[in-house]
């Protein structure tokens, strides 16, 4: 088929030329601007779950002698990854799922003069900006919870490196199931990824000391979030036996890749006939 | 051209047209017909499986980003921001276009004021009625002073004020030189609004003139219904012959008399069966009769020597009712009457 259309410059005027990074700005500031005027929602949904899984598996069960002293150091970079991880993962996918489905609001981004790719890149780069303040907001939680929390001043690089990265993972993999899951699916796709996803993620426990149930240790390993948790676990207690840190970001960014391209892929598959 | 998977036929199948600037064009089928898939294509949102496409000169597949920049959709669906309230949803748009901060705030005022939106500037949008919405989309997409405008199915589920307002709202855009493309299946509005219309069906173009043009060619003829009282040495088969001769006329029929002066503006194939009315038997003598007059050109064009002949022969002309083949008559004809 062919069709022209001429549009005439007579009223309208010029052709305002935006460049792409300001139009990027301009969809994250909306974003960012509808996450800061629902801020206590935001907290509750992203910290209530770890507050209490920390406060009951730190602490009551500490208290309570069903743990050894220490446990609670070594959980809670776990807890932290889990936050970040699942954060933002829920933060792309629920809301594309939703948006595509039914609401289409993301339409008129999908207008806006940039390239439809970079739109799902503004969806990966939010939940990761969304996970990373809730699980930034665990340390003073887990003070709040366990008294409290240290990390060896020179590790805090590499706290960083790995709560950047795992969150970005845990997003790229939220694109992905936000784009290829349907809503009249959500609820058992959702239930049969994400509760594997959070018990098999090396959260409660350091992966080496799976070794005992060799079977578990290698489901855990197909599991990003494992990755992450040893990472945090080599920041905040380094004395704990952990997968290499090199090995674990290499292992990130390869799950980032892969879900990233299959997630940008899904994602103008959705927004493109 | 567009194919879907798994469908074996084209959903849009060789549709070509050209849209002039600061026209009104109306795209015009029923559902299902391809108008939809059409401005898709035109705004970026579904990929060509053949063909070209461009806007304001921009190749749409290969260019994406800069036809983007030239066009505005008002989708049918409601797409409004609803985390947004009424203002921010036009203020993001103009931000997601680069239009600067005071400029955007600017043009938010304006539109608000120009589309009756300003007491529900701070409104949240799903608090809004359908009618308020349908503005605020169609005031959005002009936040970024589109070259091209595409609405889709503009006044769809509109109150009649609404309506007006909209196609005034048209109106006032084509004389500021904004392209308009609207894709409708609602005759009126066709007839109304564009300056030329496209039907289309089973994703094919079927006819593209204006609305004119189009009636004027489906058969070639109006109808002029003439209600005279002859003379009393008169008859009303005379009369009719007489009519019969002027240039004009194609052919005459005498019909019955509609009750209660008949059913002006039904279109003719609302009158059952589809064919013309029954002739009837001629009226008594002296009593009104109704002639039905088939004439070529503009119906108009032939009141002056119907009148003259009328004149001649001494009849009083009681009532005149100038039936039109409308839009809908070209639409029904070129699509069928089949339900989709």
């Amino acid at each position: 088929m062919t069709a022209t259309l001429t549009g005439s410059g007579t009223a309208t005027g010029r052709v305002d030329t935006v460049s792409a990074p300001r139009v990027f700005a301009a969809v994250l500031h909306r974003d960012l601007f509808v996450t800061w005027r629902e801020l206590p929602t935001f907290l509750v949904q992203s910290l209530l779950q770890p507050l209490f899984l920390l406060f009951v598996f730190g602490k009551v069960l500490g208290t309570l002698g069903y743990t050894q002293s220490g446990y609670a150091q070594l959980l809670l970079p776990g807890i932290i990854a889990m936050t970040g991880f699942l954060n933002a993962l829920q933060n792309t996918s629920f809301p594309l799922v939703i948006d595509f489905g039914f609401l289409k609001e993301i339409e008129d981004r999908l207008l806006a003069p940039i390239p439809t790719s970079l739109v799902a890149v503004e969806k990966v780069a939010f939940a990761t900006m969304r996970a990373l303040v809730g699980a930034v907001l665990m340390f003073p939680v887990g003070v709040l919870v366990l008294g409290s929390v240290s990390v060896p001043t020179g590790r805090i690089p590499l706290l960083a490196l790995f709560l950047v990265v795992g969150s970005v993972s845990g997003a790229a993999i939220g694109l992905s199931l936000g784009t290829l899951v349907t809503p009249a699916k959500l609820n058992i796709v959702f239930a049969v990824i994400l509760t594997p996803l959070l018990f098999t993620g090396a959260t409660q426990y350091p992966w080496p000391s799976l070794e005992r149930l060799r079977w578990f240790q290698v489901v855990s390993a197909l599991n990003p979030l494992t990755y992450m948790s040893e990472g945090l676990r080599a920041a905040m207690t380094p004395d704990v036996p952990h997968i290499n840190p090199a090995l674990a970001i290499a292992v990130l960014l390869a799950f980032t890749g892969v879900f990233m391209a299959l997630g940008t892929w899904g994602f103008r598959r959705r927004a493109i006939d | 051209m567009k194919r879907y998977p798994k469908r074996p036929t084209n959903a849009v199948d060789g549709i070509s047209f050209q849209v002039k600037p600061a026209e009104v064009f109306g795209l015009l089928g029923p559902n299902g017909a391809g108008k939809t898939t059409t401005v898709g294509i035109l705004t970026t949102r579904v990929d060509l499986t053949g063909g070209a496409a461009y806007v304001d000169g921009i190749d749409v597949t290969r260019d994406p980003v800069s036809a983007r920049r030239r066009l505005a959709v008002v989708p049918q669906r409601i797409n409004l921001d609803r985390s947004l309230d009424a203002r921010q949803n036009l203020i993001f748009h103009a931000a997601y276009h680069g239009v600067s901060s005071a400029e955007r705030n600017r043009r938010a005022d304006v539109l608000l004021d120009q589309f009756g939106l300003t007491d529900h500037a701070t409104s949240k949008v799903d608090k809004m009625s359908g009618g308020q919405s349908q503005r605020l989309m169609i005031a959005r997409a002009l936040m970024h002073a589109p070259q091209v405008l595409f609405l889709d199915e503009p006044s769809t589920g509109l109150d009649p004020q609404a309506r007006l307002f909209v196609w005034d709202r048209i109106r006032e855009l084509r004389a500021q030189g904004v392209t308009v493309v609207m894709t409708t299946h609602d005759m009126d509005e066709a007839a109304e609004l564009a300056d030329r219309v496209g039907i289309v069906d089973h994703g094919k173009l079927l006819a593209l003139d204006t609305p004119e043009a189009l009636t004027r060619g489906l058969s070639g003829q109006s109808t002029v219904d003439l209600t005279v009282e002859a003379a009393e040495q008169d008859s009303a088969e005379d009369l009719l012959a007489a009519l019969c001769e002027l240039a004009e006329v194609e052919r005459g029929e005498q019909v019955a008399l509609a009750p209660g002066g008949g059913m002006p503006g039904m279109p003719p194939w609302m009158g059952g069966g589809g064919g013309p009315p029954d002739a009837a038997p001629p009226g008594p003598t002296g009593g009104p009769v109704r002639l039905r007059l088939y004439v070529a050109g503009e119906p108009a064009a032939v009141l002056g020597p119907v009148a003259q002949v009328l004149a001649g022969r001494s009849a009083r002309l009681v009532g005149v009712q100038v039936g039109e083949t409308s839009l809908e008559d070209v639409f029904i004809n070129l699509t069928g009457r089949g339900l989709r």
